[in-house]
């Protein structure tokens, strides 16, 4: 056992305070320790993209961070998308209904990837949404509907942000 | 695929960080970790020591002075992607960052640690010497500035000393109305270019070309200024087959064989993509003197 520390940290809108090998990976950290294993990991050399998270709002590969790098920030897993444990986020539900996933190995790094992409560009092109995915392989070469239900996710945030402006008491 | 072990160390001050250094063998610095991290798990290097830059106060800061952009060493590509400022002066910064990797790996990575860790391929390389860049090193006995042309010393090999680190680097200004292009050729989107084409542009009212900057990166241990094309091009209204005849001295350029290229194959990129990028550039140097009528 090498070098330990403490760190806090909060994930997925929870407080963790937990002792820390410095060398373990903010990935391994994740999933091992948190137990949250939705984070995948497939090359971890940074390539494949499976192990993205928002690292205080920004996508980032979690296997290219230590964990204890991640003391005092703020992260979000794939875990932390949907607003409730019964209601899909948007683009969740556009996966579903569009066949966005087949394996579903690449989902989370590409759903937490576009999280932030559609923060920034809410109207994209679809060549758009293809340069945006293009850190993130999926083996069963998915492209396509992946494509198809981030154009449509898109599409229902933009109207959820219309309507939570017109109606700003409903909005959460 | 897991990191050696080794001592961690987060220093708050570029002082601390220098009395680390002083006070450590062994020792990688860990900027945005985009190059060391895979490098880590792979265990390509196994150092004793990480210092890792990231709570280094001051090192994050994108300035505008006389003439030049000032980039603290710890400046991630996304703050450069989106700078108001890159991309109205330093458009072809603007233009080389979308194709430095993905969105997840332009959060995380660093200007100071692409230009440390010196890949021949990088695109921010290749800029810091097409625009005559200079790097401000921190060391034990107070900072100094490294014009770019000297600061590969050998293939990746940045230089720097061992109790030493760039906190700084600056990109000086071209003319208002410029021509500019970056120009990449690479297997799929956001990999490192096999080879790759930088090209800066000024002319005058008459359309003579008063000043050219064109780069190659990606094809010998280092990126390296196509001096001959740069000279053919002075005084030259472009016109007819210019750029592609100055652009054949290219294949003469030193170039390295690997795994994903022969050299002659990159030898033939450099004389076409610097043709295109010259072009392009062209192009855009005559829309920025029309728009100024």
């Amino acid at each position: 056992m090498g070098e330990s520390r403490k760190i806090i940290l909060t994930v997925n809108g929870k407080r963790y305070e937990e002792e820390v090998e410095v060398r373990v990976t903010l990935a391994d950290f994740i999933r091992h320790q948190l137990g949250l294993t939705g984070t995948h990991l497939g090359c971890e050399h940074g390539v494949c993209g499976a192990c993205t998270i928002l690292f205080d709002d920004r996508s980032a590969r979690s296997c290219l961070m230590l964990a204890v790098q991640a003391d005092g920030h703020d992260i979000l897993t794939v875990e932390g998308i949907a607003p409730s444990a019964d209601e899909l986020h948007p683009l969740q539900q556009a996966f579903h209904e569009h066949h966005g996933l087949q394996c579903g190995f690449c989902t989370p790094g590409i759903l937490t990837t576009l999280i932030e992409f559609l923060r920034d560009n809410p109207d994209p092109t679809e060549q758009e949404v293809r340069i945006a995915i293009s850190g993130n392989l999926c083996r069963c070469t998915g492209y396509q509907n992946i494509v198809i239900a981030t154009l449509d996710a898109a599409k229902r945030l933009r109207a959820q942000a219309t309507q939570s402006q017109a109606n700003p008491a409903k909005s959460r | 695929m897991k990191p050696p072990p080794f001592r961690y160390y987060d220093p708050k001050t570029v002082s601390e960080t220098i009395g680390l250094l002083a006070s450590l063998e062994n020792t990688k610095l860990l900027a945005g970790g985009q190059s060391l991290m895979p490098m880590l798990n792979m265990r390509f290097v196994l150092p004793d020591h990480i210092v890792d830059l990231n709570r280094v106060e001051g090192l994050s800061y994108i300035r505008e002075t006389q003439g030049a952009l000032e980039i603290g060493a710890m400046t991630r590509q996304r703050d450069l992607e989106y700078s108001d400022a890159v991309r109205a002066r330093w458009p072809i910064m603007h233009e080389a960052l979308l194709q430095i990797g993905h969105r997840q790996t332009r959060n995380r990575g660093t200007i100071g640690g692409s230009l440390c860790h010196l890949d021949p391929a990088a695109e921010l390389v290749s800029l810091a010497l097409g625009y005559d860049a200079s790097v401000t090193v921190a060391g034990p006995t107070g900072q100094r500035e490294v014009p770019f042309t000297d600061f590969p010393v050998a293939y990746m090999t940045p230089a720097i000393e061992p109790n030493e680190l760039v906190v700084g680097v600056r990109y000086p200004q071209w003319a208002a109305k410029h021509g500019y292009a970056f120009v990449e050729f690479s297997r799929r989107h956001g990999d490192f270019a096999i080879t790759s084409a930088a090209v800066l542009l000024e002319g005058d009212a008459s359309g003579k070309i008063t000043r050219a900057s064109v780069t190659i990166g990606g094809m010998g241990t280092a990126p390296k200024r196509a001096r001959d094309v740069e000279g053919a091009l002075l005084g030259q209204v472009p016109a007819g087959t210019l750029f592609r005849d100055a652009c054949e001295s290219c294949r003469k350029l030193e170039a390295i064989d690997d795994v994903h290229a022969p050299a002659s194959y990159r030898q033939h990129l450099a004389a076409v993509l610097s043709r295109r990028a010259l072009e392009k550039a062209h192009a855009r140097l005559l829309d920025a003197h029309e728009r100024a009528h």
